[in-house]
């Protein structure tokens, strides 16, 4: 996935798309990441000058929510559901081979919905069933 | 010439798009139009094929299937190994009782005029001839209640929004379906999107709400794109905006994503994420129907709940409440998942038994092993044994069996499940997903899975049993939400069910 590098001008750029929100901290975190790949450390006093909110309280949603990160990502993202449904098939099994064989982009999920296919594997964004090593090596291409 | 090609996620992750490729690329004159999934997720890639005498159905298909069936000639209902005949008489299919789900695999979830033509926007124009109080009353005489797990009646929340007085109201719809097990939601957001927007619109018509909100999940990023799209579509029709459909009303739809926690699906907690904070719960009262988001009058519905409104306005409360048991009445979207030889989306009326769901439409496990436990309602919802198997699915029912229905998911396992690991990562869980604004819940958590821990080792067991219940007493009494309050329901049923995984010698 390809994400642009953090620039300040961009960041402020965005975060006046959502001038007219209401409680738009959040949504503003999320605007970070969907550009930049990750909640970059300055985002925070941008987000709280720009919105007149305390850094305290954007680092409190920053730190609460899963899916932000403070680090850049890397070139691929796999996240693999281990909850109850995918559990029944295999998964604690899958994320750990999964894990071994790409450590560092590996993350455990919760649910992605596909629990009558599962194991349930999100490569990159895209959604793969009855996921298997060699179904994620491929999707991972 | 016209051939159905799933779009709905669960089609995907086994390889719709490849199929759909495969099919434009042999003949690119062929229509294929991309239906949500009609349900029964083990066979897809389900394809169909228009017909003069109805759709004809094969499946599982996969890309490599696709030039043998044009060797056989689909296009024209050709025999061929992976055909099913005519999808309507599929039994699995047929023998179920759509109304929730009545378009969901049907239409072009994004076509308006498909929507229409098979019954679209009938409810809507009903309650638009009715004042809000002969509205609302026409929902609480159906008898539907919250689908997203804590079966309050929907009139009766309605009734309470709709009395409260305030310059701004709020229609949230919970579709936060974070519960391992269920996808209702997703295939309903999917599937027939406009029926979501249809009850929304419905909702804010009988309150007096003009800004509807839709709170959903991360992990679902292709219903975000559909209902996206489709709120834009009706948008620019004459439904969404400052007149729906030509009268007085305004109505608009936003969609707020969620950040991947599951505390969030918790209705104060989620009004908290929407408002941009940390999803934290909030102590009730004030009923969020009073005082809810941004402070303001709020209705709290799931999809589900949301979605049958416009049955029920439209074939009235009448036929919608005939169906069901007691006080559970209506249909009930099941979806049958985990170890499963035939899972997907059963919709049939309550009090259907565990037996006749798992095993005659969900033909037992997967592996073919025996089949051991089943989950049901998510991962706050008990785990069952064989021996419970002809209780009836609905609330009263399930909770008199020591569980809960929730949002109707069931999770099958085989005879390789440990219980006693099944209860460790239910504390797990609420470890990671807890809020951690109640003791019980955040610590509590932690100790519970160290505890089961100690029992699954055979330290001291039948004290660390005890200290174990004694936990889940704690925790049930002294939490606010049902994150911490429902925690030990997997926990303790799976010490009651499953007695001989808790002994401390390994299985």
């Amino acid at each position: 996935m390809k994400y642009s590098p953090f620039s300040q001008e961009v960041a402020l750029g965005l975060l006046a798309t959502l001038r007219e929100e209401k409680g738009p901290v959040l949504m503003a975190l999320q605007l970070m990441q969907r550009e930049f790949g990750y909640v970059d450390k300055a985002c925070v006093e941008l987000i709280a000058n720009f919105f007149n909110k305390s850094r305290a309280d954007v680092h409190g949603v920053l730190t609460f929510y899963h899916d932000l990160r403070t680090t850049p990502p890397g070139d691929h993202q796999i996240s693999i559901c281990v909850a109850e449904a995918c559990q029944a098939v295999g998964a604690r099994e899958l994320s750990k081979v999964v894990r071994t064989k790409f450590t560092d982009e590996t993350s455990d999920a919760y649910c992605f919905g596909n629990c009558a296919l599962g194991p349930s594997v999100m490569v990159d964004g895209k959604i793969i069933g009855r996921a298997t090593l060699a179904k994620i090596e491929r999707a991972r291409t | 010439m016209r051939v159905f090609v799933p779009c709905d996620s669960a089609a995907l992750s086994v390889g719709a798009d490849e199929v759909a490729a495969a099919i434009a690329r042999i003949d690119s004159t062929i229509e294929i139009v991309r239906n949500g999934s009609r349900g029964a997720l083990w066979l897809e890639t389900l394809v169909e094929v228009e017909t003069p005498t109805g759709r004809i159905a094969f499946a599982p298909v996969t890309p490599e299937d696709v030039q043998s069936l044009f060797d056989a000639d689909f296009l024209h209902g050709g025999a061929h190994p992976l055909s099913l005949g005519k999808s309507d008489e599929i039994e699995w299919l047929s023998s179920q009782d759509r109304v929730t789900f009545a378009r969901v695999g049907i239409i072009d979830p994004l076509s308006l005029d498909a929507y229409c033509a098979h019954g679209g926007l009938v409810g809507l124009r009903k309650a638009l001839e009715l004042s809000s109080d002969e509205l609302i009353s026409e929902v609480t005489e159906s008898g539907l209640r919250g689908r997203g797990g804590a079966a309050f009646p929907a009139g009766i929340k309605w009734r309470t929004a709709a009395q409260a007085t305030s310059d701004q109201k709020y229609i949230c719809c919970n579709a936060d379906e974070g519960d391992s097990g269920t996808f209702a939601d997703r295939m309903l957001i999917e599937g027939d999107p406009f029926t979501l927007i249809e009850g929304m619109t419905i909702a804010g018509i009988a309150v007096g709400a003009t800004k509807g909100i839709v709170y959903l999940r991360s992990e679902y990023p292709y219903a975000i794109a559909t209902l996206q799209k489709a709120i834009d579509i009706a948008g620019k029709s004459d439904w969404l905006g400052s007149s729906v459909l030509g009268t007085t009303h305004s109505f608009d739809i936003q969609i707020r994503v969620g950040a991947g926690s599951y505390v969030c699906g918790e209705e104060t907690a989620m009004l908290e994420s929407i408002e941009g904070k940390r999803g934290v719960v909030r102590a009730k009262p004030p009923l969020p129907a009073v005082e809810g988001l941004f402070g303001k009058p709020t209705i709290i519905n799931n999809v589900l709940t949301l979605a049958t409104v416009p049955m029920i306005l439209a074939q009235g409360a009448a036929a919608y409440k005939a169906r069901g048991v007691g006080r559970s009445l209506g249909t009930q979207v099941f979806q049958l998942a985990g170890n499963i030889a035939r899972g997907g989306i059963v919709e049939k009326a309550f009090g259907i038994t565990i037996n006749e769901l798992v095993n005659t439409y969900g033909g037992g496990t997967l592996t073919k092993r025996p089949l051991r436990a089943v989950q049901i309602g998510g991962p706050l919802g008990a785990y069952f044994s064989i021996d419970q198997f002809e209780t009836s699915m609905d609330y009263e029912s399930l909770i008199a069996a020591g569980g809960m229905l929730g949002h109707g998911g069931i999770v099958i396992f085989d005879d390789t499940v440990d219980l006693a690991v099944q209860a460790k990562f239910a504390m797990e869980f609420c470890a990671i997903e807890s809020c951690g604004k109640c003791t019980p819940c955040r610590i509590g958590s932690t100790r519970g899975a160290e505890t089961i821990d100690l029992i699954i080792q055979g330290v001291r067991v039948d004290e660390n049993k005890k200290l174990l219940l004694d936990l889940c007493e704690v925790m049930t009494d002294g939490s606010l939400c049902a994150m911490g309050g429902l925690t030990p329901m997997p926990v303790k049923s799976a010490m009651i069910n499953f007695p001989s995984d808790f002994t401390g010698a390994a299985r």
